[in-house]
């Protein structure tokens, strides 16, 4: 993948298994946006191959929609949820249940917001319905909304782009519950995280990205975090040794 | 960001509710006790006016204008834009129908009068009439659509491409009336004048034996109109493409990530607030029955302060049909009021400036306390 003349990603092997939660690790600009960016369909690589379900995909037939068709489904740092909107036109903005003429089925539409609330978000006992407004949530709820949604519409694969970035601890806490439950659902999951702690507590499988290439594969057990952030560290210094 | 509220006050609200707050909390309800109070205000002040009927069915049949673009602008300013040039469609769809009408009135229609008698040229007026109907609400969608490609597709700022184009559309008016106003003799005689403008119940508001060209009556464009903002309700509130807008209106970063196409969502909302121009523009001159070089440019800051005393979002992100069809009602009963109590359009103005503002203040409590720090509300 190219912009111009900088190269962002080269040689990049990059797979997800079901049922798999791959930390996707690397500085800022080392290439993990790109790499997302091609998977979900906003950008067009200047070569490679892309295989889903094992099956050849064509970038001229590939784009965002043909992603959500595909069942892949991002949830975005921040912003991915309309604030003053109910929870219910949140689960559905832009693939509402309607009828011929477009106009929205609300009672079923928020019976279905109230069902994901309750056991795919596990939202009991907290005063949030489908009436709620987005401002009305704390910033971990808000993420948990955004996965939920993700879940509900059978997403295979779900890109979490550093969902707790701006949260504060106990928020946190909440986020990576819900990412637990993308595991327990038997989906597959790309998770980009600064914060090494959390992405090595999740992660099955970490993959480090360094200058746009894919440069570890470390499976879960292989290294502690201690160990971890050490071999991060030995990535950087050869970094500044070589620049 | 917003104060969020722990779990257990939230489910406390939830449950606390009584039957008055939930009242309270249905679309329209605050801003129909507000028009109800002001009602009441004035009856006791100038009764003359307010006590009896011909006020009320004079507000019905001179006021639709206002609200249809009231309507529109209600979707436009829930999607976070704004229309200037509404006032301008309307002189320009006013020029066409009445065009259609007097045919042999425009210079570029008058062909058609020549070598014909006056008979047959008022049979023509009758028929050609439909023809206008057609053509002000097709040219209201069509110059309402270039308001949408300047926005959406060019770049421009709404508030900065239709006050650009209402200088054109406003230009174009005057230069196809030829400069000049003129009459629609004998509308009120047509067919077309019997199904938009014609009167319903006519035996209830008779007074004595005086016999009045057009009889006082609920015009039929007042219920069209009604029906219309059920419609425009339903679009909004019920609909993809209200959804749509209200989500643009809200982030137009987060409608494009949940799979909105931003660009063409606003072409037709812009297309569609033409189209309601032109019905507005067509309503005011079959009413009038004239056509004059500045009809409609009066309208502007009584149909965007009523979008905005009826409690549509300054943000946008949510709007109100029910709180702008009211918010109209309520300005128009403050000139009225002002000037019955013998107090001029003057004073009517500043009193209304001085309600929108305590209006915009009062919902932007509901919606933003933090804003409002000058006021002492929100801690930050």
């Amino acid at each position: 993948m190219a912009f111009g003349n900088v190269v962002a990603l080269r040689h990049v092997d990059f797979a997800v298994g079901r049922n798999e939660i791959v930390g996707l690790i690397g500085d800022n600009g080392a290439g993990k946006s790109t790499l997302i960016k091609i998977i979900t369909g906003v950008l067009r690589p200047t070569s490679g191959r892309l295989y889903i379900r094992d099956q050849p995909i064509a970038w001229s037939d590939y784009s965002v929609r043909r992603a959500h068709d595909l069942r892949i489904e991002t949830v975005y740092q921040e912003k991915s949820l309309g604030e003053k909107q109910p929870l219910w036109r949140n689960f559905f903005a832009g693939r509402q249940i309607t009828n011929r003429w477009g106009f929205i089925d609300v009672r079923k539409e928020k019976e279905i917001a109230n069902k994901i609330l309750l056991d795919t978000i596990g939202f009991r006992g907290v005063g949030i319905d489908a009436e709620s407004t987005v401002s009305k949530l704390s910033g971990g709820e808000r993420q948990g909304v955004a996965i939920g949604r993700a879940m509900y519409f059978d997403a295979d694969l779900i890109v979490l782009d550093e969902p707790t970035v701006a949260l504060a601890l106990k928020e946190v806490r909440k986020v990576l519950d819900f990412i637990e439950r993308i595991r327990t659902s038997g989906r597959a999951c790309i998770y980009i995280e600064h914060n090494l702690a959390h992405v090595h507590e999740l992660a099955d499988r970490l993959v480090v990205i360094d200058r746009g290439e894919v440069v570890s594969n470390i499976k879960r057990g292989e290294m502690s975090l201690h160990q971890l952030t050490d071999h991060l560290l030995a990535l950087q210094a050869k970094k500044e040794a070589a620049a | 960001m917003t104060a969020v509220v722990n779990g257990k006050a939230r489910r406390a609200s939830a449950q606390q509710r009584s039957l008055i707050a939930r009242v309270l909390a249905t679309e329209g309800v605050p801003i129909l006790l507000v028009l109800i109070a002001i009602l009441v205000a004035l009856m006791a002040l100038a009764p003359n006016a307010f006590l009896g009927w011909r006020t009320y069915v004079s507000v019905l049949i001179n006021y639709q204008p206002q609200i249809i673009c009231a309507l529109g602008l209600t979707l436009v300013i829930a999607s976070g834009e704004i229309d200037l040039s509404f006032p301008s469609v309307i002189t320009l769809t006013s020029l066409i129908f009445a065009a259609f009408y007097r045919f042999d009135n425009v210079f570029w229609l008058n062909w058609l009068a020549e070598g014909r008698t006056p008979e047959e040229i008022k049979a023509m007026q009758a028929q050609l009439s439909w023809l206008g109907v057609v053509a002000a609400l097709g040219i209201g969608a069509f110059v309402g659509f270039i308001n949408g490609a300047l926005v959406a597709w060019i770049g421009i700022p709404s508030i900065i491409a239709t006050l650009a184009t209402a200088f054109v559309w406003r230009g174009m008016a005057v230069f196809l009336a030829g400069g000049k106003q003129f009459a629609l003799r004998d509308f009120n005689q047509t067919d077309l004048w019997d199904i938009t403008t014609g009167r319903l119940f006519t035996g209830l508001f008779q007074s004595g034996d005086v016999v009045l060209r057009k009889p006082d009556g609920i015009p039929i464009q007042a219920v069209i109109v009604l029906a219309l903002a059920v419609l425009l309700w339903f679009i909004l509130n019920r609909h993809r493409f209200g959804e749509s807008l209200l989500f643009i209106g809200d982030n137009a970063h987060v409608a494009r990530v949940v799979g909105i196409d931003v660009k063409a969502t606003r072409v037709k909302l812009f297309t569609l607030m033409g189209a309601l121009a032109g019905l507005a523009g067509m309503f005011l001159t079959m009413e009038t029955e004239n056509f004059t070089t500045t009809q409609g440019q009066a309208s502007l800051l009584v149909v965007i302060a009523a979008v905005f005393i009826g409690g549509t979002s300054i943000f946008g992100g949510s709007g109100t049909i029910v709180g702008s069809y009211i918010g109209i009602l309520i300005v128009v009963m403050l000139q009225i009021g002002m000037v019955a109590m013998g107090l001029g359009g003057d004073i009517a103005d500043m009193v209304i400036g001085v309600v929108f503002v305590l209006a915009v203040i009062l919902h932007m409590l509901v919606e933003r306390p933090e804003r409002l720090k000058g006021l002492g509300f929100g801690n930050r």
